[in-house]
């Protein structure tokens, strides 16, 4: 393994890594004045990254190692698709952010730099394949989300987010880490192939402590049930272009390093983790759907749904096969989809002095002020809820489908039946935006960038996604074969 | 490779669609009337072309555009005349709702048209899960109809009728997963021949029968039916009625019959018991209604469950006849939600109280009024008479208590709709505002007349519709008969006596000595 090698797989996160400090430097001279600029550049370099991983994912069957740095990084097609979808995802996230912040005045250029700087941790989040460069990628990401969170640094609410994040990541945080030092202890490793191999020969008590410990940390950070009590208060509290961003991209990293974890150095000891797994799906899709119910802030309303999607793409995972990691992936792709349109709509929804509308008694009526913003959102909710025939209901079916093909079927079962409360949300926002009479008027027209955002998600979620299905399926299934290859 | 027809029927209704979205309110109507004629056409081209006896599925269409499930498309005789009953009723719903639907015409006719779509491809799915999407797909335009256009408690009508049929169909969804990864097929031609383990079955057949059941609707699942029929706009009760309704018939025979016979015979009395129940109980709600949409709702259930008594009577009378009596009723009971929706217009209300004597001032609205309403009771020469005989008489080869008790509906239903035209149509005229409105315009005899035609042709000559099924429904008998169970009225000819029953057998004077015994 050439030290070139090593430098062209981790290509991506250096290229993001570099741009981000020249940014830092722009923005430490020019100021806030550049502020807009320096978002075209970073939202340009994600890009990039995200072509650069298209073309290692291509490549990976041929390279199938992909191993990097002694084996800490793994370049393989599974953390490739993972990065395109983290990449794309904040590219999109930025691309609508500047407007939001432009009204309150708040916009820095610190802003696309950290966002960069998250990214990059996300990217070697789910290419981790050593419990340190795990920890070294959470930490860099964990550490721009907070200050992300807390960015209206004058808003009560978003300083409260920031700090509510802060405590309960840096609690996550020590919690891997104990997990970490356990299996570490247990193992006399910290590379997940020789956990794996220690693991065959003997997993005693201690280590399945530390098993749990490192996934409880995890589950911290995909925000699964009972370990999801921060999220919607920090959603709710977080600027909105930032709680897109927790919702969308930070999800997608933290369930590469759970689904990598699981299928990789604890992939002998499934019946271990299984039932920590399948407990936290089912709690997560009741919790998340009963939640929601009394909401009536959209952006609390949406963490919830988000919970509760986590436990859906949870039902893939407890599947513990190559067609389970490949549905968390087709899953997170269309999930990524529905959340950046999700809140892009929300972004548009603002009255006409600017104010954003974030309650369900704003929204009344939306339908005959904004019909065309209505109907996105009507696609997006019914996709959140699953309906055929939008493509949401897509992502559920490859999650059931490798349940039953584990012989899961009770806790498929018991997972679709609790969706049906789910849809009872989903539905409130669209009878508040179709049935209800008028109360509040809205800004009547929403800036391109932002409907080419939302348009693109919304054409992916209608029935035109499902023409995606086939290489999409393809797809997800030669990253899933990277742990194949693995086991 | 043959024309797309199927294809077709779906591409011009998804055009109007999603052209109505961005028209204004007279244009999206005559789109709307277009397209649904269109589809009319190509609907009467269908039948024209399907040939009688010939293969099981015809106007087969195959497209590996998805992964996990196909584009395929195919009809038998039972789809084509659903399909049939489906392009019938549409045009007829859009006059319908020509004036009564004032705001945003443009979404409720895209709704509409979308609806059309969805319910085609219902009945002309060939894959297990290309149907499912259309099945459960149609939640959407139908909750949009109740919400944005219904009467006034139209909110809670709309979240029970959607969580409740959802409830339903998702563990289907789970129990169609568990046969694809056990069949490894989606296909419905070849899992109809398929034969799963008696103890999965049991399973799989409740699963599906939570789905069909509360579409149906059954007894005890048929409280959303009621409350979605009376909020909903005219159009969409008949919609509902007229061919939602049907899904759940259509997939006992389509699934849970011929791919699980066995569990099917398992539960035959538990069907019977609820389909008895349904007839009798909701018979004696319909009496006491004092809201005509109402009652023509619970009408529906018991209507319904003599089409499950039907199905689960296991040979091809009963089939027949359920069939019969799910195309009869969708023409009926959407011509009898259409008469509502014709006096609605004019008093905006569906009290029965309300009205009175509108023979002397609307007779030719008494007249179809009447027709309907003799149809829905099944007099001779109308179409539900067919149905219903049909499907009593193969029910009476399985079981007579549940004949006798189906046959009582039958009664309860003449009661109760007898005494509902009784009080809308004759006696005195009691408002002054009922006894002013006009009768029918040149629209609404557009709408009535074709349907009243359509009810007398089923009802004189039902071979027309019976022909096209008459393989299907015999191959699903043959596919049945190894487990069709036994019941009391097993009415096989016995071996003829020698003699009549008159006959004494022996000579006068022989038996003398006998009679002093008595």
């Amino acid at each position: 393994m050439s030290y070139a090698t090593s430098l062209y797989l981790t290509a991506a996160e250096i290229g993001l890594s570099i741009t981000a400090l020249v940014l830092l430097l722009l923005a430490a001279w020019n100021g806030d004045r550049s502020a807009r600029l320096l978002t075209i550049i970073a939202v340009a370099a994600l890009v990039g990254a995200a072509i650069f991983s298209i073309g290692l994912f291509e490549r990976s069957a041929s390279e199938v190692a992909g191993r990097a740095f002694g084996d800490l990084y793994r370049a393989d097609a599974f953390g490739s698709f993972g990065k395109v979808l983290i990449y794309l995802a904040s590219a999109a996230v930025l691309i609508v952010t500047p407007r939001f912040f432009t009204q309150l005045g708040g916009y820095r250029a610190e802003y696309p730099v950290l966002m960069l700087f998250n990214a990059v941790g996300m990217g070697i989040m789910v290419s981790a394949t050593d419990l340190m460069t795990l920890y070294i990628g959470l930490e860099m990401s964990s550490l721009s989300s907070y200050v992300l969170a807390s960015f209206l640094r004058q808003d009560d609410r978003s300083s409260e987010a920031g700090l509510k994040y802060f405590v309960l990541g840096a609690l996550a945080s020590g919690i891997i880490l104990y997990g970490v030092s356990l299996v570490y202890g247990f193992t006399g490793s910290t590379n997940y192939d020789g956990i794996r191999a220690a693991f065959a020969l003997d997993f005693s008590t201690g280590a399945l402590f530390g098993v749990v410990f490192v996934l409880a940390g995890v589950a911290f950070k995909i925000s699964a049930v009972p370990f999801h009590m921060w999220t919607p208060d920090v959603y709710e509290g977080a600027p909105t272009p930032v709680t897109a961003f927790f919702a969308s991209a930070p999800k997608v990293a933290a369930m590469g390093v759970l689904v990598r974890i699981a299928m990789d150095p604890f992939a002998g000891e499934v019946d271990a983790w299984r039932q920590i797994i399948i407990f936290a799906a089912l709690a997560s899709i009741v919790v998340g759907a009963l939640g929601a119910i009394g909401q009536q802030n959209l952006k609390r309303l949406l963490a919830y749904s988000s919970i509760n999607n986590v436990g859906f793409i949870l039902i893939g995972l407890a599947a513990a096969t190559a067609a389970g990691v490949a549905s968390v992936l087709t899953y997170l792709t269309i999930y990524v989809a529905m959340v950046i349109g999700s809140f892009t709509a929300l972004l548009m929804l603002r009255d006409p002095a600017g104010q954003n509308l974030e309650t369900f008694a704003d929204i009344a009526g939306l339908s005959t002020r904004r019909p065309a913003l209505a109907w996105c959102l009507l696609v997006l909710m019914f996709s959140l809820a699953g309906i055929p025939p939008l493509f949401g209901f897509w992502g559920k079916f490859v999650v059931f489908q490798a349940a039953v093909q584990a012989d899961l079927v009770a806790l498929a079962a018991i997972g679709i039946a609790a969706s049906v409360i789910g849809a009872f949300y989903y539905l409130k926002f669209i009878k508040v935006m179709f049935f209800d009479e008028p109360t509040r008027d809205v800004e009547t027209s929403s800036p391109v960038s932002h409907w080419a955002v939302l348009g693109v998600c919304v054409a992916i979620l209608s029935p035109l996604g499902y023409l995606l299905t086939i290489p999409l399926g393809e797809w997800t299934a030669q990253a899933a074969a990277s742990f194949v290859a693995a086991m | 490779m043959e024309f797309p027809i199927l294809s077709l029927m779906l591409a011009v209704p998804l055009a109007g669609a999603i052209a109505c979205l961005f028209l204004g309110a007279h244009t999206a109507r005559m789109v709307a009337l277009v397209a649904t004629l269109v589809d009319l056409a190509l609907g009467v081209l269908l039948w024209l072309n399907y040939d009688i006896g010939g293969a099981q599925w015809q106007f087969t269409e195959r497209a590996e555009i998805f992964a996990g499930f196909s584009y395929a498309l195919g009809i038998d005789g039972i789809a084509l005349m659903l399909i049939m009953l489906s392009v019938f009723l549409m045009p007829i719903c859009i006059l319908a709702s020509w004036d009564a639907i004032s705001k945003r015409v443009g979404e409720y006719m895209s709704a509409f048209l979308l609806m059309e779509v969805l319910m085609i491809g219902v009945f002309a799915s060939q894959d297990m899960f290309l149907f499912y999407i259309f099945f459960e797909a149609g939640l959407i335009p139908m909750y949009l109809i109740i919400g944005v256009w219904g009467g006034d408690n139209r909110i809670y009508a709309s979240y029970k009728f959607f969580l409740y049929t959802l409830l339903g169909s998702v563990l289907m969804l789970i129990a169609m997963l568990w046969m694809a990864n056990e069949a490894g097929t989606t296909d419905i031609p070849t899992l109809l021949n398929y034969d799963f383990s008696p103890q999965a079955q049991t399973w799989l057949w409740l699963a599906f029968f939570a789905s069909f059941a509360v579409k149906m609707p059954m007894w005890p699942v048929h409280t959303w039916l009621p409350d979605a029929h009376v909020q909903a706009p005219t159009a969409g009760s008949v919609i509902l009625a007229g061919v939602l309704l049907k899904l759940g018939g259509y997939g006992f025979i389509r699934f849970s019959l011929p791919m699980f016979p066995e569990a099917s015979a398992q539960f035959t009395w538990f069907v019977f018991v609820l389909s008895m129940i349904a007839v009798i109980y909701t018979s004696l709600v319909a009496l006491v209604q004092s809201d005509m949409k109402k009652l023509i709702a619970y009408s529906s259930v018991a209507h319904m469950a003599i089409v499950t008594a039907g199905i689960f009577a296991f040979n091809a009378q009963g089939i027949e006849g359920a069939v019969m009596v799910m195309l009869g009723h969708g023409l009926v009971s959407g011509a009898l939600f259409l008469c509502v929706g014709v006096i609605y217009d004019r008093l905006h209300t569906r009290e029965i109280a309300r009205y009175g004597g509108l023979a002397i001032n609307m007779p030719r609205y008494a007249l179809f009024f009447l027709l309907f309403t003799m149809a829905s009771i099944g007099l001779p020469g109308t179409s539900n008479f067919v149905g219903e005989f049909l499907a009593l008489a193969g029910l009476y080869k399985v079981s007579t208590l549940v004949t006798l008790v189906c046959t009582t509906g039958i009664i309860l239903g003449a009661a109760y709709m007898l005494y509902l035209y009784r009080r809308v149509v004759f006696g005195l005229q009691v408002n002054e505002d009922a006894a002013r409105m006009p009768d029918l315009n040149a629209r609404e005899w557009a709408m009535l007349a074709p349907i009243a035609a359509a009810v007398l042709w089923m009802g004189v000559y039902p071979e027309s519709f019976l022909a096209p099924m008459r393989q299907d429904i015999a191959a699903l008998e043959a596919r049945v008969a190894r487990a069709a169970p036994d019941f009391d009225a097993d009415n096989t000819i016995g071996t003829p006596r020698e003699h009549n029953a008159n006959y004494v057998g022996f000579a006068h004077g022989e038996a003398r000595g006998e009679e002093g015994a008595h």
